[in-house]
């Protein structure tokens, strides 16, 4: 049986390790064989970034070698898939190498594409990557006051990410003493200020108390880079002299490419992880078009499902397990406070209040993911 | 000729069924009708009344057992 893995990310390293310890004995007699290819010789942390725009971590802490994670028996190329050909079980490679395969995991993530609205991208500071989030902090470091603007696209990577930037925006400018000469400005695509109405719920009184302005149903037209001015497709518009965007996201192009989903999202059975129409391609995390968390969370407990089911493939002949929609998110409530909301596809997440405990577990947990993704907690 | 898709956001609460909306009228084509499926009581009222505001038109919102089923054309 071979095992291919497209993507080394959050999903796709926790598949390959976990496969690797419930196959030691297939692996050893070359029953299995069990592959990984990734587009990078790195792994980064990405919930990192946050930390990074706002000068808490230093991003060269968010990285690890991509091989120094995975247990010895994955087979590991950094050579991503350039043709999928899903009817005749094969990828080529960018460097044209071929690879069969028996069932295929593909977990290539997404990549935000600020492209799409014009002026985002010279107009705003972000920080879903490592230059962004440096470009931010520097951004905020030398901001002295005024009118800062926080726009969310969709679908974006994280849904937490706009409430905790928010939080921590209005923390970081409070500790510079300045945070009376600013006006923060919340815009959010829906009518209320967060997705899961227990989180808007919760987090709106915050916001008045902090006094964080929002305005809700305001999906971004266009950014007026010159006037500094934001203008919605609901016909709104607001004057920001800095402005904070959390992007739009696509899947990988070369899901677009091949055509096996729009936008890159591929078509996803919610239960079964496999991708519509192949019942041996499995697809998790980002990747999928499923309405789930675009989270390292969600891609964590699709993998433990998906390993869990090649590994009984390869011993029984059936997969054993359903993915019930389980994502588990933290919520930093600022610079040193925090909560968490837990749900699956039927319970929606009961939040309770802030707390500095939950703040340090995050702490923990920003170290212990290098644990996670070795597939050991 | 437009198609109609439908979107199967029944049981979900995060991104929710107005995000998973709003992520496929992106995708859609001017005159294109989109039809959610959505399990969350609010989308009943949601729905309308972000169509409303950025110009979209609404084609039709019925209940069947437990489900919403909304229908939406892209107008812009």
């Amino acid at each position: 049986m071979r095992i291919l893995v497209v993507g080394g990310g959050t999903g796709g390293t926790i598949i390959a390790n976990n496969l690797a310890r419930r196959l030691s004995a297939e692996l050893r007699t070359g029953k299995v064989s069990l592959t990984m290819l990734s587009a990078s010789d790195r792994h980064m942390y990405q919930p990192g970034l946050l930390y990074v725009a706002f000068g808490q971590m230093m991003p060269d802490t968010l990285y690890r070698d991509q091989a120094s994670l995975l247990e010895a028996s994955i087979e590991f190329h950094v050579d991503p898939v350039k043709h999928f050909m899903l009817d005749e079980r094969r990828v080529k490679t960018q460097s044209d190498r071929v690879f069969d395969y028996d069932i295929l995991v593909i977990a290539t993530g997404s990549r935000m594409v600020p492209e799409e609205i014009p002026g985002l991208v010279e107009g705003s500071e972000t920080f879903y990557s490592e230059a962004g989030a440096i470009k931010m902090y520097k951004a905020l470091r030398n901001f002295k006051g005024g009118r800062v603007a926080i726009v969310v696209g969709v679908p974006h990577k994280c849904p937490i990410a706009p409430v905790e930037v928010t939080f921590s925006l209005h923390d970081y400018f409070k500790t510079r003493g300045i945070r009376d000469k600013v006006e923060i400005k919340y815009h959010y695509p829906i009518n209320r200020i967060h997705s899961i109405e227990n989180v808007a719920k919760w987090a709106k009184p915050e916001f008045d108390r902090m006094g964080v302005a929002y305005e809700t149903l305001f999906n971004l037209k266009e950014v007026d880079v010159q006037n500094k001015v934001i203008h919605s497709e609901e016909d709104t518009e607001y004057a920001y002299d800095l402005l904070i965007s959390i992007p739009a996201h696509r899947g990988m192009a070369v899901i677009e490419e091949n055509r096996l989903g729009q936008a890159g999202w591929i078509p996803t059975d919610r239960h079964q992880l496999t991708m519509e129409g192949y019942d041996n391609v499995y697809v998790l995390g980002d990747t999928t078009n499923l309405p789930v968390s675009k989270t390292g969370s969600a891609a964590h407990f699709e993998a433990e499902v998906i390993a869990d089911n090649i590994a009984s493939i390869v011993k029984i002949g059936t997969p054993v397990r359903e993915y019930d929609g389980k994502v588990y998110c933290f919520i930093e409530a600022g610079h040193d406070q925090a909560t968490y909301a837990m749900f699956n596809y039927l319970n929606p997440p009961d939040l309770k209040p802030a707390n500095k405990s939950m703040h340090w577990f995050k702490m923990s947990y920003n170290q212990m993911y290098w644990s996670s993704v070795r597939g050991l907690l | 000729m437009s198609e109609v898709k439908v979107i199967d956001a029944c049981n979900t609460f995060c991104p929710g069924p107005l995000m998973e909306l709003i992520t496929y009228m992106k995708q859609a084509q001017i005159g294109d009708t989109l039809e959610l499926l959505s399990t969350d009581q609010g989308s009943a009222a949601d729905v309308p009344e972000w169509v409303e505001k950025v110009g979209h038109q609404m084609v039709g919102s019925e209940k069947i057992g437990d489900v919403w089923h909304i229908k939406v054309r892209k107008a812009k």
